[in-house]
């Protein structure tokens, strides 16, 4: 929990995105960067974020490595077809 | 030309590229025997109806080979028809979609008057990649994705699954960097708290 002269909760919130990115000028970050030592609920808040975007990444990369599907002849011939008609 | 007859004469990769970019229609049928047995796959995951499946492969290769020009070999091709792909179903899914879109307001964080966080957070103990091994785990992902508010979801997939940039990602949505940026982060923050629900569950 931080004093009111210091960044809030809330204002730490807003800044998470650009803190992980690196986009946070200077100033801010180390501002962001002390609201991050004294208060550990946002430390756990911007770790599960992070994990989240992370298994975002992972969830939809991860089909592919489904085993390949047996492709009907007809569906070749229909993707053949609709590149001719473009 | 079979399948067999493609694997034997499956020319490299820089070289089908080439063929490709110079609209070689040959090249395009190798493109799609070799590629389109993965690429349905992962449309059959993440549709439920065939034909669906079927149309977002087919709109994934007709759409890959006519921007081949913007392929720039940094990843592989496959790495790079599997986004198309991803894209093409989720596209499918947002005009098939039967349930009503929850609303994202509840999934927010909520603040007390001074600022501070109303709610006490739980951390997640296991490492990310213990959780993303399991296939129960990204399911649960994948649906909470598919579950948000269309223009939260084509912003997430956009920028962390298919990973455009913000200035990429707001040309192709027709909306500001700034736009990009809080759509974005209230993205994150409505999946993590609807990922916390079942990291919990996995808790117990």
């Amino acid at each position: 929990m931080t004093s009111p002269a210091h960044m809030t909760c809330r204002e730490f919130n807003e800044f998470v995105m650009d803190y992980i990115s690196s986009e946070l000028a200077e100033d801010v970050r180390d501002e962001f960067e002390r609201h991050l030592q004294g208060c550990a609920n946002c430390v756990r808040y911007i770790e599960t974020y992070k994990i989240t975007v992370t298994l975002g990444r992972l969830a939809f990369d991860s089909l592919q490595h489904e085993p390949p599907a047996e492709v009907p002849e007809e569906l070749v011939q229909a993707i053949l077809s609709a590149q001719r008609n473009v | 030309m079979t399948s067999r007859d493609v694997a034997a004469s499956v020319p490299d990769e820089a070289s089908l590229v080439a063929a490709l970019k110079a609209r070689d229609p040959e090249a395009f049928e190798t493109l799609v025997r070799l590629h389109a047995p993965r690429l349905l796959a992962v449309s059959r995951r993440m549709l439920d109806n065939e034909e669906d499946a079927r149309d977002a492969v087919q709109d994934a290769l007709v759409s890959a080979f006519r921007s081949i020009d913007r392929f720039q070999g940094q990843s592989k091709i496959s790495t790079w028809l599997h986004r198309i792909v991803v894209n093409m179903a989720l596209m499918r899914l947002r005009t098939r979609r039967r349930k009503p879109e929850e609303s994202l307001e509840p999934l927010l964080p909520v603040f007390t008057e001074d600022g501070h966080h109303a709610q006490q957070f739980t951390a997640w103990e296991e490492p990310v990649d213990r959780l993303a091994e399991r296939e129960e785990t990204r399911r649960v992902v994948r649906e909470a994705i598919l579950g948000l508010p269309e223009q939260y979801r084509e912003v997430l997939m956009l920028r962390d699954i298919q990973e455009l940039d913000t200035n990429e990602t707001a040309r192709e949505l027709e909306i500001t960097p700034n736009a990009v940026k809080i759509r974005l982060h209230r993205a994150r923050q409505a999946l993590r708290t609807k990922l916390d629900a079942h990291m919990r569950r996995g808790v117990q």
